[in-house]
C-alpha cells in the first residue's frame, strides 16, 4: 500500500474547522467539537455518539426541535396524525402525586443493548459501530417488529408514499424510520438538527458528543451532574440521557 | 399388453401418448429457443440497437467506462449502500447522489420520471430493459440543490447556521474527481 | 340414488364450492395489492397498533396449524389407534392452514416484495427470523410425514415421521408465542409464561378446528361418526380449553399481583371498551364456559351437532382471545415514564384506538380461503376422509 499523502486532507480538516469555528461560535461552549472523520473512513467503535438533555431548560410550548428535524430529514405532517412519522417528539410529563409537570424531547434513545436490532429478522435494524442505531431500508421488509419492540415508541412505520426527500435522508413507504442522530451530519463534523436548533434559540437543552471520550463536554457532565436513562431499569444502556427528570 | 413404442398406453390411448410426448418435445424446444434466442441476441456494452437512447450528463466522464457500467452499475451500488449504510464510508465516487448530480436530465432535473423514458437517465433503460426501480421509493431522484425547494416543511424556522455542507463551494464532479484520485492513490492504483 | 347421479352432484358441488372459495381468496389477494399500492395508511393499522386485523386471523391460523397436527401425533406419538386414521386429514389441514396464516403475515408486510430478503438475511437472534425457518421447515416435515402415512411402502417410518413433526411443532408454537413473550417493553407480553399458553391455546384450536372440519366432511358425504370415537374427541377438546382457562386465569392473576401491571390489567378486565367485551363474553363465555357447558353435558357424545357447535364456539372465542392478546396489549400506552402522566403529539399516555378496514378483514379472509382452497382440492384428489377400521379397534377394548 502506498503512503497516504496527507497534507491535502489536513488542508481541508483545518479549512472545516476554521469555518466549523467561526460559524457556530455563539454556543460554542456548549458543543464538543467531533472530530473530522474523513468521508471514506468507516465509523469506529472508538467513539460512542450520546446526547445529554436537561428538561429543566425544556419550555413546554417550545418545539423547536421538531420543526428542525422535520426540516432537516423531510418529515412533515400529511394530515393523518395516527399514521405521520414522527422521528422525535415532546412530552408534557405531570408526576401523579406533587403536581409538578416539566416537558422534554423524546427520540430513539440509541441504547447499546437495542431491543429493535435484536428482533429485526433479517437484520436491517442495526447498531453501527459508534453506536448510532439505524434502519438499513434496503433489506426492511416493513414486518413492524422493532415497533413492538422499542419500549420508547421511537420507530415510525412510514404509511403513504413520499416524493421530493432530502437526498441526504432516503425515506420511503413500507419501511421503518427512527431518529438517526442526524447521522448524515454528525459525518460530516456538523451537530444533529434538532441539538443545533436548540442552541439557536438560545434554549441550550440538548448536547451531543461524544461518550467515549472523556474530555468531551458531554462526558464531563455527566460525570459530575446526576442524570438518568429513561427506563433504566430495562439495562439498555441508552445513548441519550436526561438531566431533572 | 400391445407392443407400441409408448408401453404404458394401450389401442387409442397409444396414439394420444405418442402426440402427448411428441407436444412435450414441441413445448420445450419452443422454450428453449425463447429464452435462448434474445440471450445469444444480447451484446456485450450494448453496442448495437435495442438500448435505449444515449443520453448525454454533465462532466466529462463517468466513473468508470459506459460498456462497464451498463452491465455492473448494481453491483457498484449495491457495494456502496452497505459501505455508506452500515460503515459510514461516504466516498462521493460511487454515491448515488453523485450519480444523480450528473445524470440528472437539464429540463426536469430527475432521473426518473418520463412516460416515454426518452428524457430521463435511469428510467429510460430501465423501462426498455424492463427491470424495477426499487431506489426511488427512497432516494430522491434529484440532486441536492434543487429538492430543498420542493420540501414542505411544517413551519418554516429561520436558517440555522453552520447547516451547510462545507465543501458545498466545489462543483459535484470536481469534488468527486478530488475524492476518486484521493481514494485510488490510498489504493495504490494508477489514476487514468 | 345410484353411485353416478351421486357422483355428479358431488362434483358439482365440488366446483362451485372451489368456486366460492376461489374468489374469497382472490377478493383477499385483491385487498392485499390495495395496501400494498397505495400504502398502510388504507388501513386501521397505525403508528400506535402496528399490527392489526390481518395478525389476528395469521396468529390464529399459524397457531391453530400447529395444534391441528395433534390429533395426527396423538396416533403416531402415543399410539392411540382411532387417531390414526384421522392423522393424514389432520396433517393436511396442518399444511393448508399454515399456508393460509403465512400468505396473510407476508402479503401485509410493508414490502412484501421483499420476500427474497426475508429469506435470504437471517438475523439469528430474532424470534421472526427462527421462525421463517420453523414455518418453511414444517411444510417439509408434515409432508414427509403425510407420504409416510399415505404410502404404504413407507409406513413403517410413520413413527419416526410423527415424532419428528411433533418436536418441530412444539419448537414452532413456543417461537409463534416467543414473538410476544420476549418483548420486553409491553406490560401485556414480556412473559415467559406466553410460549407454553401458545402450546396449550394451540392443542385447544387446532382440535376445535379438526373437529369441525371432520363434522362437516361426514355430513356432506352422508356419513356419522361413530359415538365412542366423538366421546374421546370431544373429552379431549373439554380438557384442553380447560388447560387454556388454566393459563388464562394464572396470568391474569399474576399480573394483578404486581403494582406496576394493575393498570393495564385494570383496562383489560374492566374499562376497555371493547377488549373488555370481547375478554369477557368473548374468550370467557363463548369460547370457554359455553363450550365447556356443552362438552360435558350428560350424554353430550350422542348429541352431534353439540359438539360441533361447541367447536365453533371454541374457534370465535379463540380468535377473540388473540385479537385482546394482540390488539388489547398495544392499545395500552407504552409506560415510559412510571409513576407520571404523559401527553405529546404522538398519542403517548393515552388509550389508543384502532377500527379495523375492510382490507385487513379482506386480507384475513382470504387467509382462510387459501386454508379451505388447499384443503377442498386435496380432499378430493387424495383420500384423507378418516375411515375407523372397527373391527381392529374393537379387539382392544376401548375403556370409556
Amino acid at each position: 500500500m502506498s503512503k497516504v499523502d496527507n497534507s491535502r486532507r489536513n488542508f481541508i480538516g483545518a479549512g472545516a474547522v476554521a469555518t466549523a469555528g467561526l460559524v457556530i461560535a455563539p454556543g460554542v461552549t456548549l458543543f464538543d467539537m467531533a472530530n473530522a472523520k474523513p468521508a471514506g473512513e468507516a465509523a469506529s467503535s472508538a467513539k460512542r455518539w450520546g446526547m445529554l438533555i436537561d428538561s429543566s431548560k425544556c419550555t413546554p410550548g417550545c418545539n423547536d426541535c421538531v420543526t428542525a428535524c422535520g426540516k432537516e430529514n423531510g418529515v412533515a405532517s400529511t394530515g393523518h396524525p395516527q399514521t405521520d412519522p414522527q422521528w422525535i417528539r415532546k412530552i408534557e410529563l405531570k408526576e401523579l402525586k406533587s403536581g409538578r409537570s416539566h416537558s422534554l424531547p423524546m427520540m430513539c434513545q440509541h441504547c447499546a443493548e437495542p431491543p429493535c436490532v435484536d428482533v429485526c429478522p433479517t437484520g436491517a435494524s442495526f447498531k453501527r459501530a459508534d453506536g448510532i442505531v439505524l434502519v438499513d431500508r434496503h433489506i426492511c421488509i416493513g414486518c413492524r417488529y422493532c415497533m413492538m419492540a422499542c419500549p420508547y415508541k421511537a420507530r415510525s412505520f412510514v404509511h403513504e408514499e413520499h416524493h421530493d426527500q432530502n437526498p441526504d435522508v432516503p425515506r420511503g413507504k413500507g419501511c421503518v424510520e427512527a431518529c438517526t442522530l442526524c447521522v448524515h451530519r454528525v459525518d460530516n463534523d456538523q451537530q444533529p438538527a434538532c441539538v443545533e436548533a436548540c442552541a439557536a434559540g438560545n434554549k441550550d437543552a440538548m448536547l451531543f458528543g461524544d461518550l467515549n471520550d472523556p474530555n468531551s463536554e458531554i462526558s464531563k457532565r455527566i460525570a459530575t451532574y446526576a442524570t438518568t436513562q429513561v427506563r433504566a431499569d430495562l439495562a439498555l444502556n441508552t445513548g441519550v440521557r436526561y438531566q431533572g427528570i | 399388453m400391445s407392443d407400441s413404442p409408448n408401453k404404458s398406453f394401450t389401442g387409442k390411448a397409444a396414439g394420444f401418448g405418442q402426440l402427448l410426448s411428441r407436444g412435450w418435445a414441441v413445448l420445450l424446444a419452443a422454450t428453449f429457443l425463447a429464452v435462448a434466442l434474445p440471450a445469444a441476441a444480447y451484446d456485450e456494452g450494448g453496442a448495437k440497437a435495442g438500448h435505449a437512447k444515449h443520453i448525454d450528463a454533465k462532466g466529462d466522464k463517468c466513473v468508470r467506462d459506459e460498456a462497464y457500467m451498463r452491465r455492473n452499475h448494481m453491483d457498484l451500488l449495491k457495494h456502496q449502500r452497505d459501505d455508506t449504510m452500515r460503515k459510514g464510508i461516504r466516498t462521493t465516487q460511487y454515491s448515488l447522489k453523485n450519480c444523480i448530480g450528473c445524470h440528472a436530465n437539464e429540463k426536469t432535473n430527475s432521473v426518473i420520471g418520463s412516460t416515454d423514458g426518452k428524457d430521463n437517465f435511469c428510467q429510460g433503460c430501465h423501462n426498455k430493459m424492463a427491470v424495477k426501480l426499487d431506489c426511488f421509493e427512497c432516494h430522491s431522484s434529484k440532486p441536492k440543490a434543487a429538492s430543498g425547494d420542493a420540501m414542505h416543511p411544517i413551519v418554516a424556522p429561520a436558517a440555522q447556521p453552520g447547516d451547510k455542507d462545507k465543501q458545498s463551494g466545489l462543483s459535484g464532479k470536481m469534488r468527486w474527481q478530488m475524492q476518486a484520485k484521493l481514494d485510488s492513490v490510498n489504493k495504490g492504483e494508477v489514476v487514468k | 340414488m345410484n353411485i353416478d347421479s351421486f357422483r355428479k352432484i358431488e362434483q358439482s358441488v365440488f366446483y362451485a364450492l372451489v368456486a366460492v372459495i376461489g374468489l374469497i381468496a382472490m377478493i383477499g389477494m385483491g385487498a392485499s395489492y390495495y395496501m400494498e399500492e397505495h400504502g398502510h395508511v388504507v388501513t386501521g393499522m397505525n403508528n400506535q397498533i402496528v399490527w392489526g386485523m390481518p395478525h389476528v386471523f395469521a396468529v390464529f391460523l399459524i397457531v391453530a396449524a400447529s395444534g391441528v397436527l395433534n390429533v395426527a401425533s396423538i396416533g403416531s406419538v402415543f399410539g392411540k389407534t382411532i387417531y390414526k386414521a384421522r392423522a393424514p386429514l389432520s396433517g393436511l389441514l396442518a399444511i393448508a392452514m399454515l399456508a393460509g396464516g403465512l400468505t396473510v403475515l407476508m402479503l401485509d408486510l410493508g414490502r412484501p416484495d421483499r420476500l427474497i430478503v426475508a429469506m435470504t438475511h437471517y438475523n439469528f437472534k430474532s424470534v421472526f427470523a427462527l421462525n421463517v425457518i420453523l414455518y418453511t421447515g414444517f411444510f417439509s416435515i408434515v409432508a414427509i410425514y403425510l407420504w409416510t402415512m399415505m404410502d404404504r411402502k413407507m409406513n413403517g417410518f410413520s413413527k419416526y415421521a410423527g415424532f419428528g413433526a411433533f418436536i418441530w411443532r412444539l419448537a414452532l408454537t413456543t417461537a409463534t408465542g416467543s414473538i410476544f413473550g420476549l418483548l420486553v417493553a409491553r406490560q401485556a407480553y414480556a412473559s415467559a409464561l406466553l410460549a407454553p399458553m401458545f402450546i396449550i391455546m394451540s392443542f385447544s384450536f387446532g382440535l376445535a378446528v379438526f373437529i369441525t372440519v371432520q363434522s362437516v366432511m361426514y355430513r356432506w358425504n352422508g356419513l356419522v361418526l361413530d359415538e365412542a370415537v366423538r366421546r374421546r374427541m370431544k373429552n379431549l377438546l373439554g380438557i384442553f380449553v380447560s388447560a387454556v382457562l388454566y393459563f388464562t386465569i394464572v396470568y391474569h392473576l399474576t399480573n394483578l399481583y404486581y403494582a406496576k401491571q394493575v393498570a393495564f390489567e385494570r383496562f383489560i378486565l374492566l374499562d376497555g371498551g371493547i377488549y373488555t367485551t370481547l375478554f369477557w363474553v368473548g374468550q370467557i363465555l363463548l369460547g370457554t364456559l359455553a363450550p365447556l357447558a356443552m362438552l360435558f353435558y350428560p350424554d353430550a357424545a350422542k348429541k352431534c351437532n353439540m359438539v360441533f357447535f361447541a367447536a365453533l364456539l371454541v374457534i370465535i372465542g379463540g380468535m377473540c382471545q388473540i385479537y385482546v392478546l394482540i390488539i388489547g396489549g398495544q392499545a395500552f400506552p407504552l409506560s415510559i415514564f412510571p409513576g407520571m402522566t404523559e401527553s405529546s403529539s404522538f398519542f403517548d399516555g393515552q388509550i389508543h384506538s384502532y377500527s379495523p378496514s375492510l382490507p385487513e378483514f379482506l386480507l384475513g379472509l382470504g387467509g382462510v380461503a387459501i386454508a379451505g382452497l388447499i384443503t377442498t382440492i386435496a380432499v378430493r384428489v387424495l383420500h384423507f376422509m378418516p375411515e375407523d377400521d372397527f373391527r381392529h379397534i374393537e379387539r382392544r377394548v376401548i375403556t370409556d
